[in-house]
């Protein structure tokens, strides 16, 4: 099984797995009797932005919400901060680790900021009300995705876009070390898919720890540090995005023939594909 | 009618927060809308004393009002009112009222903890097979051969409860899985061990003796038998789940969102579902077993509630409360009036207000959206 190795800038302060902010041990899972993981290992260290990609249907949002703590492994363990997530209650779990959905449900009429709020719920008692400190950080959370100007406008009057800013901003408001993304650029324009994945950056510089499953491999190669590529339930490479993204890996398990080459500006890895009209 | 078309104007004459705005209140004062739930709380006493003064003997309000302040230790019986107005409204009215309001309440938090759970406005009190499953528990003690009495308890308002409550359990256990218990398939059981229920109990009719007017009457929903001692029995039955429904309000909030999201953000979701169902299931069965099936009240009052006030369920859950009694309040007023001496199922003066009310909140929120 491939461990992950965390190219950071300095190889000689190699971390061990008890300051992983998550880590991934032996996981299997099953959705009844329908195998979707089986001996998934992964090791994510505090401040990394790691690029989640696979065809679909490999179980990319089945692990991240394993590692959310919403779904249980039938085998293996998962751990956030050193803490195993089956171990925590919800609401402790809720203030370590966020997960923003693929599409989330939207009561309608109601507001962004009413929204955002609800990311304070596992900070609040049964009883409590948000206080103005809970305000502040919502305002904040909505700050920081630039969607500060949607604060009192209903949910249902926003644009995929800004949507998907206010998801974000549910998640930051939770306050967590780390945040897991299901697909956050799904059915957003060009523009938007770069707002939300710079948006992404932003957070890693901000400390937190971040986890996308990403469906576009150029965007996943331009944003983030580390990359995992799932392949019939297992990891089948890990490791820095020029590392997995490959064409063999890509072949491999895509069945896709593909050409990287280098951005322009970057140098970072651009994923095409090998099609040449044969006409000419 | 008139009575209903107050109910609303009472509901709306409230300031005019738009739900729209509620998150602009938050931003700037954070208060809980304590007024909102006072004025409604007045509405509700105003609509009690105005229902005790209208009846087969009419009594004016100062009178009424002074009847019921003898009733606190220490001031004095007003001198003029006749001794039979005291006897009216302390051995019949009152009690009729109250548990009106409190059958009213208990239907209408019922209701709008469903409609919050199920996230389904059609949701109501009865949606998990709680009325059918009463139903059947009150037919089989009144046609068989079950004494009706056991020492100085009525064995029918029990029957009645452990009928509705089995069926719920019954529907809960069948729609739970190792994944979770979705709800959809909670309301499709429901609906099926309802049909159910509703055989049976229509089996046991035809087989029975041809005398059926019990029966029909408590499948219509009446306070025709109200007396201070029920009052207290649901009361004891509803304080647990005032509690944990107002408990779980904000929970409730978080629900709003898909369960997968809410789970992420710290609600145990099965937990809560679980306690939720029971709450608000007791409520129900208590609200069934002493006076029947009374439709309407727990589907209109939460929405009258969150047309006018927004989605915030720390607000819809107690203020629906206060709506719900009011209606039923007024309602069976009505029942208990309209036709003198004779008197109506209230059961059927719900459905008579209740369902074009409904059908013009569901027209007029179709236009609003557009």
């Amino acid at each position: 099984m491939s461990a992950v190795r965390l190219l950071k800038s300095k190889p000689e302060t190699r971390r061990t797995s008890e300051e992983a902010a998550v880590l991934v041990r032996d996981v299997n899972f099953a959705y009844d009797g329908r195998s979707v993981l089986c001996g998934v290992n992964l090791q994510v260290m505090p401040g990394n932005l790691l690029a989640l990609v696979g065809p679909n249907g490999v179980g990319k949002s089945t692990l991240l919400r394993l590692i959310a703590g919403v779904l249980r492994p039938a085998q293996g363990t998962v751990s956030v901060l050193g803490a195993a997530v089956e171990a925590l209650s919800p609401r402790a779990r809720a203030r370590v680790v966020a997960m923003v959905p693929q599409s989330p449900e939207w009561p309608p009429g109601a507001s962004a900021l009413e929204l955002v709020l609800l990311g304070r719920n596992p900070h609040l008692g049964l009883l409590a009300w948000e206080s103005r400190q809970d305000v502040d950080i919502a305002l904040g959370a909505l700050r920081q995705t630039s969607a500060d100007g949607l604060a009192t406008r209903p949910i249902d009057e926003l644009s995929g876009g800004e949507r998907q800013r206010v998801a974000v901003a549910v998640a930051l408001a939770q306050e967590t070390p780390v945040i897991l993304l299901d697909e956050p650029t799904a059915n957003l324009d060009l523009a938007h898919q770069a707002a939300v994945m710079a948006l992404l950056r932003d957070l890693v510089a901000a400390g937190k720890t971040v986890i996308a499953a990403v469906h576009d491999l150029t965007l996943a190669a331009q944003f983030a540090d580390e990359a995992v590529l799932l392949h019939q339930g297992r990891c089948a490479a890990v490791g820095s995005v020029r590392e997995v993204l490959t064409p063999a890996n890509i072949r491999r398990v895509y069945g896709a023939e593909v050409r990287i080459i280098d951005h322009p500006e970057t140098g970072r890895p651009v994923v095409v594909n090998a099609w040449r009209s044969t006409a000419g | 009618m008139a009575e209903m078309s107050q109910t609303v104007r009472a509901s709306g004459g409230v300031g005019d927060v738009r739900p729209d705005s509620a998150a602009t209140a938050r931003l700037i004062g954070l208060r809980y809308p304590w007024r909102r739930l006072v004025f409604g709380a007045l509405v509700l006493a105003v609509a009690m004393v105005i229902a005790a003064g209208r009846g087969a003997v009419s009594i004016p309000l100062g009178d009424v009002l002074g009847v019921l302040l003898a009733g606190l230790p220490g001031v004095a019986a007003p001198a003029d009112v006749p001794e039979t107005w005291n006897t009216i409204l302390w051995q019949l009215r009152f009690p009729r009222i109250v548990l009106a309001a409190v059958v009213g309440g208990a239907l209408a938090l019922a209701g709008a903890a469903y409609q919050g759970l199920f996230k389904n406005p059609l949701a109501d009190p009865y949606l998990v097979g709680v009325a059918s499953g009463a139903g059947l528990g009150a037919t089989v003690v009144l046609l068989t051969g079950i004494p009706l009495m056991l020492g100085a308890f009525s064995l029918l308002p029990m029957a009645a409860f452990a009928g509705g409550v089995l069926a719920v359990a019954v529907a809960y256990l069948v729609a739970r899985s190792s994944q979770g218990t979705p709800l959809t398939t909670l309301i499709l059981a429901g609906v099926a061990i309802s049909a159910l229920a509703g055989a049976v109990s229509s089996l046991l009719l035809i087989r029975s003796d041809p005398d059926l007017r019990p029966v029909i009457s408590w499948l219509l929903g009446s306070f025709i038998s109200a007396e201070w001692s029920e009052c207290l029995v649901l009361i004891a039955y509803l304080v647990p789940s005032l509690g944990l429904l107002l408990g779980f309000a904000r929970v409730l909030n978080v629900l709003q969102l898909s369960q997968e999201h809410a789970a992420v953000l710290g609600v145990d979701v099965e937990k809560v579902k679980l306690l939720l169902i029971a709450a608000a299931t007791l409520a129900t069965a208590a609200a069934v077993s002493f006076n029947g099936i009374i439709g309407f009240v727990g589907l209109v009052a939460p929405h009258v509630v969150r047309r006018l006030w927004g989605d915030d369920y720390r607000f819809i859950l107690p203020m629906s409360i206060f709506v719900g009694a009011t209606f039923l309040v007024l309602a069976d007023t009505v029942a208990r009036t309209i036709a003198s001496p004779a008197e109506l199922p209230v059961g059927v003066v719900t459905a008579f207000c209740g369902a074009p009310f409904f059908l013009y909140v569901l027209r007029r929120r179709r236009t609003r959206l557009r």
